[in-house]
């Protein structure tokens, strides 16, 4: 555990914190987008976010793919199990809970549907294994750090020539959300002075993939571990890079990103998925090149082709805000439904339903409670002392 | 016999046969006494305290214990928090046909043995057999009887106090973690067990060194998130941790990094959160190390000011402030 | 989907499976990803896939770094 505890412990994060606000220019203000739901998770999990100086804002961003994976999926795969009693849907524990109109896999389960949580695609194949006369489907969510994974298992799914089982593929590409943003802040609708990069997507896809879309929106990118110490590190390095009018790629994660990535996961990605011709997330809508699907050669594991699935538009409360939230055009606070009628126990939007989706994020550390409660910040070893 | 059969449960001559032979030794309960169905006890010196609680566990054994040993610990337990004594219990059975007797009679040991390693007597009992596909295994119902001392002020949250000192007895969400390898099919990937224990030692340790003790609560189901939330509402305060005094076994610290997981969140079996004044803190966490189910206790938080909204708060290790989250559905592990 | 965790490789198996350990705890992974990995060395685990060689130089280096500019500091 040293690794993972080391860059979160005080006497590593407090010094880091220091420099961060060596680095500020006097009287200039920072608003800084951490694109990874799990790094808006990790903020205020560690209680970094309550650390962080005043000057700056954080502004969450929509790397939450359970929170972005339309509802329909979801519905389609229910029905499927309610016509088929031979198929047993596997999936991520995130995905249990998802709102699909009226309905959830949980409920599902609940009701007597073979809904399986799983840790992984491995689990999933296991489960098909063990059971040669269930049809196993898995349904595939994630960006590009849990997309090679589900396509190595779809490759050995054609190599040991298996026939029951079945991948819903439902990934997505980092890439097309952070060309929304650029989008959004070229259209005047986001004012952003820099990115926290996803630090594990970049594992995959090296922090080189990133180079373009600073130099295109001339924003600073800086790919960021999750212990508190990297995102510390990573508001240094984009402060910096503000401050002195540079939007480049740097990473805050040198014990594991490289420039490349990882090929052959590139590679397995390549070689299992293409772009669907359309692509729609729930909250921000159509995305060019946003989602994948499985190509041809791989048509035998596809459940969409095995299955006919047929996914179902549904639409999001009126009042959800996620739309705008997961642009970081407005806070989950802004929101009239937050911690009211759309809490993580009956979430209305996708912003609530992972614990990494903003709304989630939020109410899980009590924001809201706290600001009612009217909590002060407390004393810390990290903060200065005022 | 090898596995539970219908017949079992139907009151003639093979359920006898699974008393005499399965049940009863294993409980060690086959004096050979009449078997009725209630039982006369002796009168009590102090105010009887009740309690009934079921079990349902998949797997039935893991390591650090079984159904078995859940059945004594959490009921005995259930009795502890209210300052009595456990007395007696009382035993239920639900068993799925199919199940394999050696299995059956063995987590009844695990029951029978710390029932009278603590001087528990289990009095009455029913047994019924259910078909296969209706039961997970075994279900275990319980009621247990304890008495609460003369002149002992049961521990309850209506006693809580802004300025208490908020006490456990040691590491948290070791049987959770246990559970969790244990579906996997691999309690061998990591040391970690199961922390049931029956507790009421612990709090006549408490009682004998003089410790005020306002309430008590275990932290099961939901781990120490929702035992701490139902008592700050309960009580109308805020009860406010501190990450950094919260004992984690590191192979514990480790399944929750590898899964997701929060040991806030995870079941304990053989913990308790003791509720004192300030006063009596230094006192109360001696007389807890004194025993070996204590000697991890630690100050876990203090009770502040609920108003105008009770929460529990956690003093992040880095200083920062969140509410601890009460736990929604089944804790499942997440991968994002 | 992030999470992500750094442990440390205990066994490899000819069929790119293998034995991953984190403060005592072991999880069955698959290789195939860093298939160079080897006992002794840090991978980063995803769902049970291992995705990057964790530089243990480099992260020794890092956390030297910050406790000498922290006894530095007045």
């Amino acid at each position: 555990m040293r690794y993972v505890e080391a860059f979160a412990s005080p006497a590593v994060v407090g010094p880091a914190l220091a420099e961060l606000r060596r680095a500020l220019a006097p009287g200039r203000r920072y608003r800084l987008m951490e694109f990874c739901g799990g790094h808006t998770h990790a903020l205020y999990r560690s209680g970094l976010i309550d650390l962080l100086p005043a000057e700056i804002a954080m502004v969450h961003g929509p790397g939450c793919p359970v929170c972005v994976l339309p509802a329909g999926p979801i519905t389609a795969a229910i029905d499927l199990l309610e016509r088929d009693a031979s198929v047993v849907v596997a999936t991520y524990a995130d995905l249990m809970r998802v709102p699909a109109g009226r309905d959830s896999f949980a409920a599902a389960r609940d009701r007597g549907l073979d809904v399986r949580p799983v840790h992984g695609p491995s689990e999933a194949y296991a489960l098909a294994v063990a059971a040669p006369e269930r049809r196993v489907v898995f349904v595939a969510i994630g960006f590009e750090t849990t997309t090679p994974p589900t396509a190595l298992v779809v490759q050995r799914a054609a190599r040991e020539g298996r026939r029951n089982f079945f991948v819903y593929g439902q990934h997505l590409q980092s890439g097309a959300a952070i060309d929304h943003l650029l989008a959004a802040v070229a259209g005047g609708r986001l004012q952003l002075d820099g990115l926290v990069g996803p630090g594990h997507v970049a594992l995959v896809v090296g922090a080189g993939f990133f180079a373009p879309f600073a130099a295109k929106g001339r924003l600073p990118i800086v790919v960021s571990g999750f212990a508190p110490f990297d995102l510390v590190r990573a508001l240094t390095l984009l402060v910096r890079q503000v401050n002195a009018g540079r939007a480049e790629v740097e990473v805050a994660y040198d014990r594991a990103v490289t420039w490349d990535g990882n090929r052959a996961a590139q590679a397995a990605i390549d070689d299992v998925f293409e772009p669907r011709p359309r692509s729609v997330w729930r909250g921000l809508g159509e995305l060019a090149g946003g989602s994948l699907r499985l190509r041809p050669a791989y048509r035998a594991w596809d459940a969409e082709h095995a299955f006919e699935l047929r996914p179902v538009a549904a639409s999001d409360h009126a009042h959800c805000l996620c739309p705008s939230i997961l642009l970081g055009e407005r806070a989950p606070l802004d929101c009239t439904l937050f911690g009211r009628a759309c809490t993580p126990a009956r979430p209305l939007g996708p912003c609530m339903v992972s614990a990494e989706g903003a709304c989630a994020a939020v109410f899980h550390a009590g924001r809201h409670l706290l600001q009612r409660a009217g909590a002060a910040r407390t004393e810390s070893p990290c903060a200065p002392s005022r | 016999m090898r596995t539970i059969a219908l017949s079992h449960g139907a009151g003639g001559s093979e359920h006898a046969e699974l008393l005499r032979r399965v049940v009863l030794p294993a409980l060690g309960i086959d004096d050979g006494a009449p078997l009725l169905d209630a039982a006369v006890l002796s009168e009590l010196d102090g105010r009887p305290v009740l309690t009934t609680d079921g079990f349902v566990v998949q797997p039935l054994r893991f390591a650090g214990g079984s159904i078995g040993t859940l059945a004594f610990c959490g009921t005995v337990n259930d009795l502890a928090m209210l300052g009595a004594r456990p007395l007696a219990l009382t035993v239920g059975l639900v068993i799925e046909a199919g199940l394999d007797v050696a299995l059956l009679r063995a987590v009844l040991c695990d029951l029978g043995a710390l029932a009278r390693q603590h001087g528990v007597r289990i009095v009455a009992g029913d047994t019924k057999v259910v078909e296969r596909g209706k039961g997970d295994g075994v279900f275990v119902t319980t009621a247990g009887l304890g008495v609460l001392p003369p002149g002992r002020v049961a521990p309850h949250p209506s006693r809580i106090a802004v300025g208490d000192v908020v006490l456990v007895n040691g590491a948290l969400g070791d049987h959770g973690a246990a559970i969790v390898h244990a579906r996997a099919g691999r309690s061998d990937a990591a040391e970690v067990s199961s922390d049931a224990a029956p507790l009421h030692g612990l709090v006549e340790a408490l009682y004998a060194a003089g410790v005020d003790v306002h309430c008590l609560r275990d932290p099961t189901r939901g781990g120490v998130a929702e035992a701490l939330h139902g008592l700050a509402h309960d009580a109308g305060v805020t009860i406010a941790l501190d990450e950094a005094a919260l004992p984690v076994r590191p192979a514990v610290a480790a399944t929750c990094e590898l899964l997701g997981l929060d040991p806030l969140q995870l079941a304990n079996e053989g913990k308790l959160l003791a509720f004192v004044p300030a006063d009596d803190a230094a006192v109360a966490l001696a007389a807890l190390r004194s025993q070996p189910q204590g000697a991890d206790a630690a100050i876990a938080g203090v009770v502040a000011d609920g108003s105008p909204l009770p929460l529990v708060t956690l003093r992040t290790r880095l200083g920062g402030r969140r509410v601890v989250a009460r736990p929604v559905g089944e804790q499942l592990p997440r991968i994002c | 989907m992030c999470l992500a965790v750094p442990a440390r490789v205990v066994e490899v198996h000819a069929d790119g499976g293998g034995v991953v350990e984190l403060g005592g705890v072991r999880q069955d992974i698959r290789l195939d990803l860093v298939p160079d990995a080897a006992v002794g060395e840090f991978v980063v685990v995803h769902v049970g896939f291992a995705l990057a060689r964790l530089d243990v130089a480099e992260t020794e280096r890092t956390l030297a770094l910050v406790a000498a500019q922290r006894d530095e500091a007045p």
